[in-house]
């Protein structure tokens, strides 16, 4: 008997991988779109918020960070469904991603901010502007560029982290080569493609921040 | 004499337990040029952060055309004004920085047109015309396109004074605007301040210069401790202080 080859497995496989592909870069974009909204509340809420918030939220990021994210994966599926609340997989799975996503964008918006000279807020006070206004047209757009390169870190970070939904079966791209690999024993293969999948869109978000960091980039 | 612009009474400022500012009195004319001069830790430059609110203060009043800065009293206590308030009242008064405090994200141009547009409201069209005059005041007109991270520490210096004269205030704030430049660079922006002087503009300046503030000033400061140790006009002060202290100050000081 002829061993298979790995291009015709790799072709018969080929919807399924795709949409594990598809699944992975859902559950990522997904998890970034809502961890980076909800980090940003965190951060401003460590820079800004009164003695009381800035606990309760400092508290919630060094609990989330001191987290391993596989254990706010199960927590996020078992314990939803333990206290009533049906989650269904992938949205147990986004929703500890983007949790975890959040703590870490908060730190980064929090040291982005943190970093702005005091200087910048007392110039935009003296000629008259708000608060607000100092914020939107001083501080925020000097601490998004500030950050962009960590953001971009923690979005990448965010892809290899959905591989850790396949343990409560989320069908995304490594369950989906898991699955592949228990019908051809093509083990070497499947792990191998599956991490050049990986590889490619990470390389993608990189190069993506670092044509924004130059097309943003402050000439000096 | 002219018109009274600014007045401060009893001015009080405390940083924790730290007596800063030990009850300064003093008004400032339309068109006058003070310049306060004093050891570092004097309060100088505290007492001109408290004429915008940079700083609060505990005790005293600041009038700016006869209006309460900062405060306002209700019944028997003393409140701060809201941030609106307060910012509209920061507008009235111009202020250039030691470390300049450009916003490094915007063009010189950009710079000067922020506040005409945020806070004057005027037109971006208008605005712009407005920041380049002054770009041109400064000499800088050919750099209006330019970032702060490509302009000198004086041409920096020369934009932020553009910036805070393009708001038109009543009065203007210099806190050792030549301190952080190379020596090479201060006559720049000293020239700059010497023309708006002038033209009339009324301006406090706390400087290191002694040569200049001598040369401009049509009264000095001296502070000595957080108190207003000596004050009068340069030439007197300058050539036959009335005390020790500033005797002892000048004579460890630049001026010769």
């Amino acid at each position: 008997m002829i061993a298979p080859s790995f291009l015709d497995q790799l072709w018969l496989a080929r919807h399924v991988i795709l949409n594990g592909l598809g699944i992975t870069v859902a559950i990522s974009l997904l998890a970034i779109f809502a961890g980076s909204v909800l980090g940003v509340v965190v951060g401003l809420s460590l820079v800004y918020g009164n003695r009381w918030l800035r606990w309760v939220v400092r508290a919630y990021t060094d609990i989330i960070r001191g987290t391993p994210v596989l254990v706010l994966v199960l927590a996020s599926y078992y314990v939803s469904s333990a206290v009533g609340v049906n989650l269904d997989p992938f949205s147990a799975g986004v929703l500890a991603l983007a949790v975890f996503c959040s703590s870490h964008v908060g730190e980064i918006v929090r040291g982005g901010l943190q970093a702005i000279p005091k200087g910048q807020t007392e110039a935009a006070k003296a000629i008259g502007l708000t608060f607000g206004q100092t914020f939107a047209y001083v501080l925020w757009p000097q601490a998004l560029r500030q950050f962009l390169p960590a953001w971009v870190n923690t979005a990448a970070e965010m892809v290899k982290a959905s591989t850790l939904l396949s343990v409560i079966g989320v069908a995304e791209l490594l369950l989906r080569s898991q699955e592949i690999i228990s019908r051809n024993f093509m083990s070497l293969q499947f792990y191998f493609f599956a991490g050049a999948l990986y590889f490619l869109v990470n390389y993608g978000i990189e190069r993506l921040g670092k044509y924004v960091e130059r097309k943003t980039a402050i000439p000096s | 004499m002219a018109k009274t612009l600014l007045e401060i009474a009893g001015l009080r400022k405390t940083y924790g337990a730290v007596e800063v500012l030990k009850g300064i009195d003093c008004a400032v004319h339309e068109g006058e040029v003070i310049a306060i001069i004093g050891s570092s830790g004097s309060g100088k430059t505290t007492l001109l952060r408290c004429i915008n609110m940079l700083e609060d203060f505990q005790d005293g009043t600041i009038r700016l055309d006869g209006e309460e800065i900062g405060y306002h009293v209700e019944g028997s206590t003393r409140r701060r004004k809201s941030e609106k308030d307060i910012a509209r009242q920061r507008a009235l008064t111009g202020m250039a920085f030691q470390q300049f405090n450009l916003f490094p994200h915007m063009t010189a141009a950009q710079n000067v047109m922020l506040g005409l547009v945020k806070v004057k409201r005027l037109p971006k069209g208008e605005a712009h015309a407005i920041a380049l005059k002054w770009l041109d005041r400064v000499g800088l007109g050919d750099r209006a396109n330019h970032y702060p991270g490509q302009l000198s520490g004086g041409q920096q210096q020369r934009v932020a004074i553009a910036r805070a004269i393009a708001m038109n205030p009543r009065l203007m704030l210099f806190d050792e605007v030549t301190s952080a430049l190379d020596p090479e660079l201060v006559g720049e922006v000293l020239q700059v301040i010497k023309d708006l002087a002038a033209e009339g503009m009324t301006m406090l300046l706390v400087t290191h210069e002694m040569r200049f503030a001598y040369e401009v000033a049509s009264r000095v400061i001296f502070m000595n401790k957080g108190v207003i140790g000596e004050e009068g006009n340069p030439r007197e002060m300058f050539v036959a202080p009335k005390t020790e202290r500033l005797a002892e100050f000048l004579k460890t000081s630049s001026f010769n």
